[in-house]
């Protein structure tokens, strides 16, 4: 066994078992923080591919943006340290079928798949081949996927807006509850 | 690295994929069932990645998926988030239980 | 002359009105409207008028013989390479002189209603529906193919419907409007058939081609149509006689006539509108327009002509024993219209045979002016006494000078004393009928007498008989009523010298008629003593009739009643088609046919209930049935489906 394959089913472990306890933990902020472990072993994974551009916007997106967002939103939702209720035993029972079927199934196939590796040729993967084929309008260029991703980025900042944000009449009536010059008047009155 | 079979990457990516299978069925909170999607996501990169470095190292095409996922994760996550948020709003609570308006 | 560049104005600008008043007229228009309407029927009598010398005096003529002219005319909808639906304006001796009728009789009528319906409230929509009405005709007249008369004809059929109904509040009008509409649509069903019968032999719709097709000898269409045979009559006489039960239903001819009494519930002028000039000469104008084709065939003339002299005579006979004045003017136009139809029925095509129909369209011509003053004095009558009854008039004659002298003239004349219009036209008449059938030679002479009868009943009920029992506060009535009894009077006394036979004749060319001073002398001695008769039982008041009414008993009494046609029609409708086909029509209906869509949907419940409960509203739920469904799809392609 080499280090290569020792250090691979080190960070497939890795992977797995802080995955499971993201999925199991009954404390919403513990399993927030074990999902970052997954997601920063999966970095890890790409590491070990030898692609540090993908590892590195992995790392980026997905431990510096979206696992943050998701704990604001733990912290804007709910208390952290509860614990959650557990789940139903027979909806645990059935949601481990399906799983534990859809891997069986899905892995047999995969296994008994014939895959034939191209050894002759190995991955050139820096980022100036990357950027130029992202940009390029030729046959095998990204520019289109690139444009509309751009778009959907767009629009999904303007949607978080819309829909995040108080609408007009909930404006209106927590205005109408929380007058700052009422309060202000309240309060010298108490400290009168 | 090539004494690593291809489907020993793939029992990895496989196995996430299914754990997050597990997690979106068994949590009643949006934003664990939410995580269990980016488990699921991630899953999908690796096994791009893995086809892409060991079955066409000449192409690039699974590297520009993965990426276009990561940028369409990020667009779910944040809109997934803005509903949540305003769900907690109208409901005070993120359980997807509570969301039964649109049954029958 | 180029008639293209004004004829189209003749039935697009009663349209115009009609939209015009139609849309605007009760908001904005509420005053101006009657004067809107009658200004363009005056613009259109002028058109008309001038239409009209100039086909007749200028150019209509090539050879001695009136040809037909088609203007305008462009394809409306092509269904095949030879047929297809055209409109167009087709001009020839009998549509020239029936624009001349529709307009100037409609332009009569206009203007009596600026008075007579003075005040109402819906005066707008009353103008509105008489220039639909008058454009209906105008286009039925002047069509070039028997389509396009057809959709006319229909559009004469909706707003009469609409016209007699015109005071919807009335259950009566409501109720006589609807018979009438329904009566007319009836008898179209045959005319319908009538025409695909013909269209589909001859392969046109084009009544010229049709024609020409149809009576030339040897041609493939003729020897097609007359060849094929349906309960052992040849289909020529079928369409004929199809065609015909539609004419007859608009022209009010026995069975199909009891529509037309009710009619009387509309306004007076829409009656005068209706039975001078409008719908009820449209189906002799329809058999008139097919005549050649009739004059071919033997069956379906004499259909015509025994159904023209039994209507004649059973109106005639019921008309002596009405008491409501608008119905006896009624049963007399349904004669009279019996009496054209006859004409037309033992008419010739060509040369003196052709005599019969020269004098139908001479009685159609004539008779238009009388009856329209007959309708309108009725009219300015009933505006005075405000009752329909004969009891309730009486004595008017110095009441109601001009109207008396107008009625009389119009009495004289229908009842065909010389020199008055009705004369010559009823002459013409006899002389054809005694020329070539005897039988209804002598229906027609009683009928002449039965009619003098009558209409001098009515006279001496109305303006003679006993003291005036109503008191006359605003005279008469406005100029606008008497300036159109005056013009018809006028045209009464003079119309009968209209040279009528050497400008309108079977195949266009001039008649040459003589009035047989000794024939004339049976029917004026009748008339004259039919009118001396009536002048005994009713100038003053007496208790003859009532005894002569009681001695004749049972025929008086189902005279009265109209032959109980009406009766026999209820029967039939009620108790024969509704209780054999409504009745179990109604039954499949609500049991097979609701039964299974009743079916269908509580199938469509049952289910849906049953599986309602996979829509928990559950987010997670629904995630599991998607993914089992993705595995088993998975499963069934990979495994099952190999």
């Amino acid at each position: 066994m080499t280090a290569s394959q020792v250090i691979f089913y080190i960070i497939s472990a890795f992977i797995l078992g802080t995955g499971l306890l993201a999925v199991t933990s009954r404390k919403i902020f513990r399993s927030a923080i074990w999902l970052l472990f997954s997601l920063i072993g999966i970095a890890g994974l790409f590491f070990w591919m030898q692609l540090d551009f993908i590892a590195a916007v992995q790392i980026i997106v997905y431990v510096g943006g979206i696992v943050v967002l998701i704990i604001f939103s733990i912290f804007l939702t709910q208390q952290a340290g509860n614990e959650m209720a557990k789940p139903v035993r027979s909806k645990v029972f059935f949601a481990s079928l399906i799983a534990l079927l859809g891997f069986i199934l899905t892995y047999t196939l995969m296994y008994k798949y014939n895959f034939l590796p191209v050894v002759n040729q190995t991955l050139n993967v820096n980022v100036s081949n990357i950027g130029i084929q992202l940009l390029s309008t030729t046959e095998h260029g990204y520019i289109l996927p690139f444009e509309v991703a751009s778009i959907l980025l767009l629009a999904a900042m303007i949607g978080c807006i819309v829909i995040a944000m108080k609408s007009p009449a909930t404006i209106g009536k927590a205005g109408r509850e929380n007058k700052p010059i009422h309060i202000k008047e309240e309060a010298a009155e108490n400290y009168k | 690295m090539n004494d690593v079979p291809l489907t020993h990457i793939l029992f990895v990516s496989t196995a996430l994929f299914f754990i997050g299978v597990y997690g979106l069925f068994t949590r009643r909170n949006m934003i664990t069932m939410l995580m269990s999607i980016e488990l699921m996501l991630n899953s999908v990169n690796i096994n791009f990645v893995a086809f892409n470095k060991y079955l066409y190292p000449g192409q690039l095409n699974g590297i520009f998926f993965t990426i276009f996922i990561i940028t369409i994760a990020a667009a779910e996550a944040a809109v997934a988030i803005a509903i949540i948020i305003n769900f907690y709003r109208s409901h005070s609570s993120i359980d997807v239980e509570d969301a039964g308006e649109m049954k029958w | 002359m180029n008639y293209a560049s004004y004829i189209a104005w003749i039935p697009l600008l009663p349209l115009a009105s009609f939209v015009l008043l139609g849309l605007f007229g009760r908001k904005y228009l509420k005053r101006s409207s009657g004067f809107i309407g009658t200004i363009v029927l005056f613009t259109i009598t002028v058109l008309s008028l001038v239409t009209a010398y100039n086909y007749f005096f200028v150019d209509g003529k090539v050879n001695g013989i009136y040809q037909s002219i088609i203007p305008l005319q462009f394809t409306w909808l092509q269904f095949s390479e030879n047929v297809s639906i055209d409109m167009g304006i087709i001009l020839d001796p009998i549509s020239v002189m029936m624009l001349v009728i529709v307009s100037f009789i409609s332009l009569m009528v206009h203007i009596f209603s600026l008075g007579y319906m003075k005040g109402e409230e819906r005066f707008s929509t009353y103008y509105a529906f008489l220039s639909l009405f008058t454009f209906s005709m105008l286009g039925l007249v002047v069509s070039t193919n028997i389509f396009q008369i057809y959709i006319f004809w229909e559009l004469v059929g909706i707003s009469s419907y609409l016209l007699i109904g015109f005071y919807y509040d009335r259950p009566s009008a409501v109720a006589a409007s609807k018979k009438a509409f329904i009566v007319t649509r009836f008898a179209d069903l045959g005319f319908l058939i009538g025409i695909l019968i013909l269209a589909f032999h001859a392969e046109t719709l084009d009544f010229h081609t049709l024609i020409t097709r149809l009576t030339t000898a040897q041609s493939s269409q003729l020897i097609s149509i007359t060849t094929s045979s349906f309960l052992g009559v040849s289909m020529l006489t079928w369409g004929l006689t199809l065609v015909f039960i539609g004419g007859a239903g608009k022209s009010a001819m026995f069975p199909l006539h009891i529509w037309l009494p009710d009619a009387m519930e509309g306004p007076t002028p829409v009656s005068a509108l209706i039975h001078a000039a409008t719908m009820v000469v449209a189906g002799v104008y329809l058999v008139a327009r097919l005549f050649p084709l009739y004059s071919f065939d033997v069956v379906a003339l004499n259909i015509v002509a025994y159904t023209g002299a039994l209507s004649a005579l059973l109106a005639a006979v019921i008309a002596c024993t009405q008491t409501d004045i608008k119905r006896v003017l009624a049963y007399s136009t349904m004669s009279q219209i019996g009496y054209m139809m006859f004409a037309l029925g033992v008419s010739g095509h060509g040369g003196e045979q052709g005599l019969g129909y020269m004098a139908s369209m001479f009685h159609l011509f004539t008779h238009a002016f009388f009856k329209s003053l007959l309708f309108l004095c009725a009219g300015a009558v009933i505006h005075v006494v405000h009752s329909n009854e004969m009891k309730d008039m009486g004595g008017l004659r110095k009441r109601m000078p001009l109207t008396h002298i107008a009625f009389l003239i119009a009495c004289l004349a229908i009842a065909g004393i010389p020199p008055f219009a009705g004369f010559f036209s009823k002459e013409e008449i006899l002389f054809a009928a005694y020329n070539s059938n005897k039988l209804i030679y002598i229906v027609g002479v009683f009928t002449s007498m039965l009619t003098a009868f009558y209409m001098f009943r009515l006279y001496f009920s109305i303006f003679h008989n006993k003291e005036p029992q109503v008191q006359i506060h605003h005279g008469e009535g406005t100029l606008s009523m008497k300036l159109p009894l005056l013009v018809l009077a006028a045209c009464t006394v003079f119309a009968g010298f209209v040279p009528l036979s050497s400008l309108v004749t079977a195949d266009g060319v001039p008649l040459e008629t003589h009035l047989d001073i000794a024939f004339s002398v049976v029917p004026v001695a009748l008339s004259v003593a039919a009118i001396l008769f009536a002048a005994k039982l009713y100038r003053k008041q007496n208790d003859l009739p009532d005894k002569i009414s009681t001695s004749l008993g049972g025929i008086y009494h189902s005279a009265y009643k109209k032959f109980y046609v009406d009766e026999i029609y209820i029967f039939i409708t009620k108790k024969i088609i509704f209780n054999l086909i409504g009745k179990p029509a109604a039954w499949i209906d609500k049991n097979i046919v609701d039964g299974f869509m009743n079916l269908l949907a509580a199938i469509t419940a049952k289910i849906s209930s049953l599986i309602k409960g996979l829509q928990s509203g559950k987010v997670q739920h629904y995630a599991l049935y998607f993914f089992a469904g993705i595995a088993g799809l998975a499963v069934l392609f990979i495994y099952l489906w190999k």
